[in-house]
């Protein structure tokens, strides 16, 4: 028996950043809000308070903060031909569950994507030749261009109080920064985080090699910052525990800290967590949605929430599983390469290397990610891939990366995993050993994909997405080239020892690496090659809007929040500008 | 010692050997009883033990007093104790695994939801599947671990006439390269997954929080030099940058 509820105005699924920044941009706009999450509050002063906090066993290692795979999860698999299985517990990437979402356990590096990325298969044409991009390699335009985007990642530098070091202020190249961004309407809200030493003698290798290095961009604040919704932000305590916890300095933006504080006081937001969406409801001859289902966790009561607006706003396996389940565009066939739900999932493709340090006395377990350095030489078209015989790339990062004693340790390559001598290495290397990590794209290819899964279901016995991704040959060339680069400045750095870590060949779900799952949803120009338009906006159901990574075409070199912020900030302005005024198509296609 | 010795008085005559055996030689800050932590750079503990949540019972002697075990029978307990004292041995930099608590972390941790599957996506069909596809087993930590220590001593039996925990110390080491390496054969699971996972669950145990139970009078973070909490460094990262920070370790117990 499905209670249906009185109708709201909109409705969020998932209130993670996207869902933050929806539920106050709407609400600014006039309209009830009705946010559910389908995990629990997270409230940083109850929740992310010393001593607790500080707790490496319970959100490092036990995953406190991410999705309980209990209720679902998705399926793997390498290759069409092979049989997908549920991935049982969350390891390569790890979204998160509960208010925040993922944006709160994550690392916070911050970066804009490039002008060329948002026109990459033009750009790759007009400098390559007309059949320079192989067939399989199923790339696309953004439909929106960095110039239009860039007010929308200045508002999110400023919600989120971004440290770092600027390289072009509206075209003029500054010292210090990163010379290959694209403009910038202002130098970024904080200066950056202080750098750490390994960080530094990175910087100058770099810099002796012809290189361009930068401290690294993150949403963590260098001091204490009021952001543009008046909430202060607290300063950076180089506490090392960034990665999967949240912050007790509040210095590491979440939507928990710099914008729900806000909705949470304002009557026409309503938020209900603990609230799992099961269905979308689609009104196929209408072209438009009417609201969603969902159960609610604490009581098994299933409701009905008629909505006028429905924004997608959980992660990209969500995302894309909604839209399957309810029939909403055409499900992507790998076989013939029609459809497009579910085509061009990305990944993000990292590969680094550790070296060692005999005659230095760092303490690693000292700072986040912002103490870190970078170079951006070697990503998407910052240098020349004539003859190469790929594309794409990706920043390279060095740094200790805060590192807590259980997963934070390194010892040479070599070295027994147990007993004394290992316990002599671990004690001879914890504090003279630095990371390194080159953070490569993914260029679509018509062989990785999600699709729903013919066997295994969730908790309420829907179909769990299924996802079929291997690294491609482009990628792993790409890759072996960026790990050759990196080679070389460390080797400049005259390490006692160092370790390169390139990819294994099949991908693997085992170890982490990284939660950058992109694309299924994409945006485009039409709907012939896209799942949204450039407002993110359903062509089938106008009153839809997805957000999120699952939008992107493919994926570049960089983290993706930043893009993913900035683009909930263009759709919720056309929504509130253009779609609230005249609802229907915002492009005709 | 014959292979009749009960196993409890067994795992109390190594423990308190061990302990006694090196006390003398351990630096100051490792040993058991330098546990009062100095009040450097952190706020005062509140009143009550340091420890309260890192047991410290001691007997007559000052030896660390077994742990309660909550769900390791007799067997499990010596089979595990048996392996982390071998994976962190008592040497100059700490005392042995089973004396720094972890056979009690292991314990609680595989007593506690997560051992019990809790978070896990447990719904079949089974199937073996490819290494790129994870943990495929319908166990749960807590029923990979116990069958996993069953068959390790079925395989030792077989193999070495005995059961792992009453091996020598050099067969020990032996069994447990040959389990690291794949190449123990167990009867249902993968020798090298077990073993994966016990030293996992080791190394959580010597390196987490001592509120956990394991890395009693923290070994691991004075072996180390970690300090622990509260770990606020916005003034010191700078001054600190190329020179080692020291600092008496705290734990999450020393500010509740």
């Amino acid at each position: 028996m499905t209670t249906r509820l009185k109708e709201t105005d909109a409705v969020l699924v998932g209130m993670g950043w996207t869902g933050g920044i929806m539920a106050r941009e709407l609400t600014r706009a006039g309209l009830r809000v009705v946010g559910l999450e389908r995990g629990g509050d997270h409230l940083p002063a109850d929740d992310f308070a010393l001593p607790g906090i500080r707790d490496e066993l319970r959100y490092v290692q036990r995953l406190e903060l991410m999705q309980d795979n209990s209720a679902d999860t998705i399926t793997f698999r390498n290759a069409s031909a092979e049989q997908a299985l549920p991935i049982r517990r969350f390891g390569a990437f790890l979204p998160g569950e509960g208010v925040g979402g993922s944006g709160l356990h994550w690392g916070a590096l911050h970066w804009r994507f490039l002008p060329s990325d948002f026109r990459l298969q033009s750009h790759l044409t007009e400098r390559y030749g007309r059949r320079a991009i192989p067939a399989e390699m199923t790339i696309q335009d953004w439909p929106v261009s960095y110039a239009e985007l860039e007010p929308c990642y200045d508002k999110f530098d400023r919600l989120c109080g971004v440290s770092g070091k600027a390289g072009n202020i509206r075209g003029k190249i500054v010292d210090g920064g990163n010379p290959f961004e694209g403009p910038r309407s202002s130098e970024y809200p904080n200066r950056p985080i202080k750098s750490a030493a390994p960080s530094l003698m990175f910087a100058e290798a770099a810099k002796g090699l012809g290189y361009h290095p930068f401290p690294a961009p993150v949403a963590i604040a260098s001091a204490p910052y009021e952001n543009l919704e008046g909430l202060t932000l607290g300063e950076c305590q180089y506490c090392g525990y960034c990665n999967r916890i949240g912050c007790e300095a509040n210095a590491k933006a979440s939507a928990n800290t710099t914008v729900l504080p806000v909705v949470r006081g304002d009557a026409k937001f309503d938020l209900r967590t603990r609230a799992f969406v099961t269905r979308l409801l689609f009104d196929r001859a209408a072209r438009r949605v009417t609201g969603v289902v969902y159960t609610d966790l604490r009581t098994g009561e299933e409701y009905e929430q008629p909505a006028g607006l429905v924004i997608l706003s959980s992660y990209v396996f969500g995302n894309t599983q909604a839209l399957l389940l309810a029939g909403i565009g055409e499900p992507y066939d790998h076989a013939s390469g029609k459809g497009l739900v579910g085509k061009n999932y990305c990944y993000q493709f990292e590969a680094g290397a550790s070296a060692f340090f005999e005659d230095r006395e760092w303490n690693p377990y000292m700072g986040s990610a912002g103490v870190g350095m970078c170079i951006d030489d070697f990503n998407g078209e910052n240098f020349d891939h004539s003859d190469l015989g790929f594309f794409g790339g990706g920043y390279f990062f060095c740094g200790p990366a805060a590192a807590p004693p259980i997963a934070g340790r390194d010892v040479p390559h070599g070295t027994p995993r147990w007993g004394s001598e290992w316990k002599r290495a671990t004690v001879k290397w914890y504090h003279r050993f630095a990371r390194f990590n080159t953070q490569g794209s993914v260029y679509a290819n018509r062989e990785n994909y999600m699709d729903l899964d013919p066997t295994y279901r969730d908790a309420f016995g829907r179909p769990l997405i299924r996802m079929t991704y291997n690294g491609t040959e482009n990628d792993h060339k790409m890759s072996r080239y960026l790990l050759a680069r990196l080679e070389g400045i460390i080797k400049a750095m005259k390490p006692t020892h160092y370790d390169m870590h390139p990819r294994p060949r099949d991908f693997t779900i085992v170890p982490y690496q990284s939660t950058h799952n992109t694309g299924g949803t994409m945006m485009g120009s039409n709907p012939s090659n896209s799942v949204v338009n450039r407002y993110l906006q359903s062509w089938d159901a106008h009153n839809l809007f997805v957000m999120g990574a699952s939008v992107f075409p493919q994926q570049h070199g960089y983290n993706p929040t930043a893009t993913v912020g900035a683009l909930a900030y263009w759709s919720a302005d056309a929504i509130a500008n253009q779609y609230l005024k005249q609802p229907g198509p915002l492009v005709h296609a | 010692m014959s292979d009749t010795t009960p196993r409890r008085r067994f795992l109390l005559g190594a423990g308190t050997a061990v302990a006694a055996g090196l006390a003398g030689e351990l630096p100051r800050a490792a040993r058991a009883d330098a546990a009062a932590p100095g009040a450097q750079a952190a706020p005062a503990p509140s009143d009550g033990p340091p420890h309260a949540a890192a047991p410290s019972r001691r007997d007559a002697a000052g030896a660390p007093a077994p742990e309660a075990l909550v769900l390791l029978n007799e067997t499990e307990a010596a089979f595990v104790t048996a392996a982390v004292d071998a994976f962190v041995p008592a040497d100059e930099l700490s005392p042995a695994g089973s004396d720094c608590g972890i056979v009690a972390f292991i314990d609680r941790q595989l007593a506690s939801e997560w051992g019990g599957g809790a978070r896990m996506y447990r719904s079949g069909p089974y199937h073996k599947g490819k290494p790129e596809q994870g943990y495929q087993l319908a166990l749960t930590p807590r029923q990979f671990v116990q069958t996993g220590i069953a068959e390790a001593n079925a395989w030792s039996r077989a193999v070495h006439g005995k059961e792992f925990d009453r091996l020598g110390a050099v067969d020990r080491v032996a069994a447990l390269k040959a389990m690291e390496e794949g190449k123990a054969q167990f009867q249902s699971i993968a020798s090298r997954a077990f073993f994966n996972m016990l030293l996992d669950l080791t190394m959580e145990g010597f390196f987490s929080d001592p509120a956990h139970g394991g890395n009693r009078n923290y070994a691991s973070w004075r072996m180390l030099g970690f300090p622990g909490l509260p770990a606020t460094y916005a003034d010191r990262f700078e001054e600190y940058r190329d020179k080692r920070y020291v600092a008496e370790p705290r734990s999450m117990s020393d500010f509740t």
